[in-house]
């Protein structure tokens, strides 16, 4: 059988699919009503000092990077779906615009 | 790969032909908003590596009530990607224990006590 690249791409994918399933929505909760509503608070410091730590670098990479990878791939594929696939031009704003936000994240995340 | 690969015509409109095909349609959508707030998170990392009052402008942004009213959509969004992901998992990844297929309904509720822990963890780590 001839060999496929598919599962280094499949992994991440469902890699994704898993953290935004059980990560994103708990996210959008702190960020977009918990933040806003006062209940709770993300210092500078706090986040600043998460985001320096090894560990802490590595949770953030995964819930930003994987789902949106994950996205990429989806809307490419709904792309498709909807007559859009074949060309060079949906590849390249899906995953271009993928890797420019992982790159942008990585980026930011060895600078702290 | 051949050179032209064959385009069967589709029309635009066929996902509205079914009620399944529409759900299936709302589903893929939902990616689009997790890509989105992926992008609002990445932004945030950017804006934490320019210091504190970058940060804070970060915050108040985001906590605008646009800021909020994005994120609710996003919200709504992320949850039916959730609940469509646990119910397709013991399709997409059948387990079988010493011989037994194991029931999908165990597959699926694990799925959602997984998703209540994480959450739980990730509100007692941000300090709720």
């Amino acid at each position: 059988m001839a060999r496929s690249n598919k599962p280094i791409l499949w992994l991440p994918f469902a890699g994704g699919g898993l953290v935004a399933a059980l990560v994103t929505p708990v996210l959008i909760l702190i960020t977009g009503v918990l933040v806003p509503l006062g209940v709770m608070h993300l210092h500078y410091e706090t986040i600043a000092a998460f985001a320096h730590n090894p560990v802490g670098k590595l949770i953030l990479f995964g819930v930003v990077a994987l789902p949106a990878w994950h996205a990429a791939h989806r809307l490419r594929m709904t792309a498709h779906d909807l007559g859009l696939g074949g060309g060079i031009t949906v590849k390249a704003a899906c995953y271009g615009t993928t890797w420019l936000l992982i790159l942008a994240a990585t980026g930011a995340l060895i600078a702290i | 790969m051949s050179r032209r690969p064959y385009l069967r015509k589709v029309e635009r409109s066929w996902w509205l032909q079914h009620p399944r095909y529409v759900a299936y349609m709302i589903r893929e959508l939902t990616s689009l908003f997790v890509g989105l707030y992926c992008a609002l998170l990445a932004i945030g990392l950017v804006r934490l590596s320019q210091g504190a009052a970058a940060w804070d402008g970060f915050v108040a942004a985001f906590s605008s009530p646009p800021g909020v009213a994005f994120q609710l959509l996003c919200l709504v969004f992320a949850i039916y990607h959730s609940v469509t992901w646990f119910a397709l998992t013991p399709k997409a990844m059948p387990l079988v224990v010493k011989g037994e297929p194991v029931p999908g309904t165990v597959i699926v509720g694990a799925h959602y006590v997984a998703w209540a822990a994480v959450s739980a963890i990730v509100l007692i780590a941000a300090g709720v």
